[in-house]
């Protein structure tokens, strides 16, 4: 191998490990917020214990962060790595263990299609910032992510112990029937984006951001499309009120019943993960990705500090998102099983071929008309 | 040896699929099995890689690891089929049949590789070979080339292919309203027309749709 | 006769049937939570009124002299109903000077706070005020043995009530007058 290669490979390794840590910690202090705005919206305080020795020496910065609990998400984690491995006598030992793995990986590999930001260098050449530009982005995330209910069924299975296997059965169920319908909500987006006359083509994320700059963000043009997808989103990401295969009321935990320490701990961060990256994929589909406002340009002039600031307003929208995950999440109570399955295939699936067919008659007949 | 990357991934690909498809029908566990054909899909969709399909990769494991595997991991355990069915059972003239359709099937396949191996070049120059689909080359599907690109599937797909396409729709609808006849229990089918028997025309529309 | 009346339940209207307006009703109402007022108590250094009547850990009280109130009569270990109270009675020596005219005191008083209740009989019944459920509530230890309260801890946890009464003080001027009982 060439010199070239190796360093390319080297350069692509450490970006992805960036990405890695990234999306993590982000995941870790989604767990924080979620704890923090649980309480909040029920009177409390939340987590405000934690933290380090010299941090709480600085006079007012100190008490503050520790008040917002910043520190929190480290003392889980190391609870986590020297909680007791306990490991039931029951289970089916290799898929005990293999599990947490196949949860976390899909979780991790759809991050790498995801662009959420571009840089703009000297000579006006745009670059994306994206791992992976694929030019199938949004399949690869829907082939990626539909494996992580793997990691949930054989969780469930080789736990050899009921309410987990209940959890794995539902989950299995739960995600083949919202697979279906996310994958016909988001059709129409790229009917519009790649309907003849437009600039951007393919199926690639970046074009469909780059189609919504200074333009109607997607979510104004297609709402409907946009609704569907973020329910079958909370129903993918297995959030409340779709949180059959944990269910703690009826299920104990659902899947990860018979899971401790540090292979729950994977388990919750791959959750969280997913919820990252459902919210960072819901920002590029339909709120713009990393440009501006609908119809405004982007203020920021091209360059380092501009696709700084381009990545940074990516990431609040998505952390608008996160939140309004968690506030979903304590408001609505649970479906029930069989609420789920209908609502799934009797209500989502017609709404999303409807909306589906609209488009392509839109789409055509604008095409038609663009044509005369 | 003189092995490129390609090459060195392209065995280590047939392997896993290869060894996942022997896996499948070696193991005695059919979750095992089952966690095998996946990855022997998964081993499949990084060929396709490797020939820059990557449309026909991710459609792969999409559908088959994605959501049929699911469906059958689902089935395993909704049964619990446990490791030891099937292990006591003699050999019957079935089996000794399907043993034999199963080696006429191999034989055919090597006799048909041996073949025509050789026949079908690589194109060296990437450029035309992977030559892009432009509007005009879909006119009427005339001079339709494959290409790894999205598009030229679906211009394939819906000039040149749209009778096998619809075909194989309808099949599968068939075969779909099929599996719903006989699913459905014929209790209410009985007492309605016990002569005629179970017809489509009984079925649930609600799951047609679906 | 008693008529039934059935309950029509009203068919949902469609804009009910979506929950949409319901979900987002109750999104409202959790949001204009996030800003209310906490009600969170920082237990270790914020500390919870107590309200008056409240029934603690059983202890031992002394009267405002300092002396030993407990006769030893053992009724609270009679009436207790878990059997938690332990009393070994013993004798206050002749030569006491501060409680001469009392005859018992126990030896040793031990409260097993693992099987008490804090139902409150023993303060009720005491017929000398000795014992009272204060406003302790958060007691631990690593071990039973921890958990059982000897009389030097009981006194310890009680301290020196206010006692009005000053009953012994009474009597003792009582016997010095001849008039004892
Ligand atoms: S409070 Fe009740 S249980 Fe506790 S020592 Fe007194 S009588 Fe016994
Ligand atoms: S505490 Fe009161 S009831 Fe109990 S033995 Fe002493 S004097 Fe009697």
């Amino acid at each position: 191998m060439d010199i070239e290669l190796i360093q390319m490979l080297a350069l692509k390794v450490t970006y992805a490990v960036v990405m890695v840590s990234v999306v993590m910690s982000i995941a870790g202090y989604t767990v924080l917020a979620e704890r923090k705005v649980c309480a909040w919206m029920q009177g409390r305080v939340g987590p405000n214990r934690t933290v380090l020795p010299f941090v709480s020496a600085i006079p007012i910065i100190g008490p503050f962060l520790r008040n917002l609990g910043i520190f929190q998400p480290l003392a889980d984690g190391l609870k986590f790595l020297f909680k007791e491995e306990i490991v039931p006598g029951h289970v089916n030992k290799f898929y005990y263990y293999l599990s947490p793995i196949v949860a976390l990986v899909p979780a991790l590999t759809t991050m790498t299609v995801l662009p959420f930001g571009e840089f703009t260098n000297a000579e006006g050449h745009t670059t994306p910032l994206v791992l992976a530009n694929v030019d199938l982005g949004i399949l690869f995330v829907f082939a990626i992510s539909s494996l992580g209910v793997y990691g949930i069924v054989l969780a469930g299975w080789s736990s050899n112990s009921k309410y987990p296997f209940l959890g794995g059965i539902r989950s299995s169920a739960q995600m083949i029937s919202y697979e279906l319908a996310m994958g016909l909500s988001v059709l129409p987006v790229f009917l519009w984006v790649n309907a003849p006359g437009m600039t951007e083509s393919g199926l690639s994320l970046v074009s469909i951001v780059n189609s919504q700059e200074n333009a109607p963000w997607l979510v104004l043009i297609q709402p409907f499309s946009a609704f569907l997808f973020l329910i079958a989103l909370f129903a993918e990401t297995n959030r409340l009120p779709f949180d059959m295969p944990e269910s703690e009321t009826d299920l104990v935990g659902g899947f990860h019943t018979e899971y401790g320490s540090f292979k729950f701990g994977i388990f919750f961060v791959a959750e969280y993960a997913h919820v990252v990256i459902g919210s960072a994929i819901f920002t590029t589909l339909f709120l713009g990705g990393w440009h501006f406002l609908p119809w405004v340009a982007d203020p920021w002039a091209p360059g380092l500090i501009g696709s700084l600031l381009g990545v940074g307003w990516f990431l609040a929208k998505t952390f608008c998102l996160i939140f309004f995950f968690i506030w979903v999440r304590w408001t609505l109570p649970r479906f029930r099983y069989d609420q789920v399955m209908k609502l799934g295939w009797a209500k989502l699936l017609p709404l999303a071929l409807v909306n589906l067919i609209f488009y392509v008659i839109l789409v055509t007949y604008l095409d038609q008309a663009a044509a005369s | 040896m003189n092995l490129s990357l390609v090459d060195f991934l392209f065995y280590v690909f047939s392997a896993i699929s290869v060894g996942g498809g022997l896996a499948v029908i070696l193991s005695r566990n059919p979750v095992t099995a089952a966690m095998f054909m996946i990855l022997s899909l998964v081993g499949v969709a990084s060929l396709f890689v490797l020939l820059e399909a990557f449309f026909l990769a991710v459609l792969q494991v999409l559908v088959y690891a994605g959501a049929v595997m699911v469906l059958f991991l689902f089935i395993i355990m909704l049964m619990d089929v446990g490791p030891d069915s099937g292990k006591g059972a003699k050999l019957s003239k079935k089996r000794i049949l399907s043993g034999f359709i199963a080696l006429l099937g191999v034989g055919l396949l090597t006799v048909l590789t041996l073949e025509y191996s050789g026949v079908a070049t690589v194109a060296t120059d990437s450029a035309d070979h992977w030559q892009d689909v432009t509007e005009e080359t879909s006119a009427a599907g005339a001079n339709i080339v494959f290409s790894k690109s999205v598009k030229s599937f679906g211009y394939g797909l819906f000039t040149k292919y749209m009778l096998p396409l619809q075909v194989a729709g309808f099949l599968l609808l068939a075969a779909m309203v099929g599996v719903i006849v006989l699913s459905k229990k014929t209790d209410d089918v009985d007492a309605h027309n016990k002569a005629d028997g179970p017809s489509p025309g009984t079925t649930n529309p609600q799951s047609e749709e679906a | 006769m008693i008529k039934t009346v059935v309950m029509e339940r009203k068919p949902l209207s469609l804009s009910e049937r979506t929950y949409l307006p319901q979900i987002a009703s109750g999104l409202k109402t959790t949001f204009s939570n996030l800003f209310k007022k906490k009600v969170t108590l920082q237990y270790p250094e914020q500390r919870p009124a107590i309200p008056r009547g409240y029934r603690g850990v059983p202890t031992l009280v002394k009267d405002p002299n300092g002396r030993e109130k407990c006769v030893s009569c053992q009724l609270c270990e009679f009436v207790c109903p878990p059997k938690a109270i332990r009393i070994t009675p013993g004798h206050v020596p002749e030569d006491d000077e501060e409680r001469s005219h009392v005859e018992k005191a126990p030896e040793e008083f031990e409260i097993n706070m693992l099987r008490c209740i804090y139902c409150g009989y023993c303060e009720e019944v005491c017929p000398e005020e000795a014992i009272f459920l204060q406003e302790n509530y958060s007691l631990s230890g690593y071990s039973r043995e921890e958990m059982i309260n000897n009389k030097e801890e009981l006194y310890e946890l009680g301290g020196t009530l206010p006692d009005k009464h000053f009953k012994w003080d009474k009597k003792k001027a009582d016997e010095e007058s001849g008039n004892a009982h």
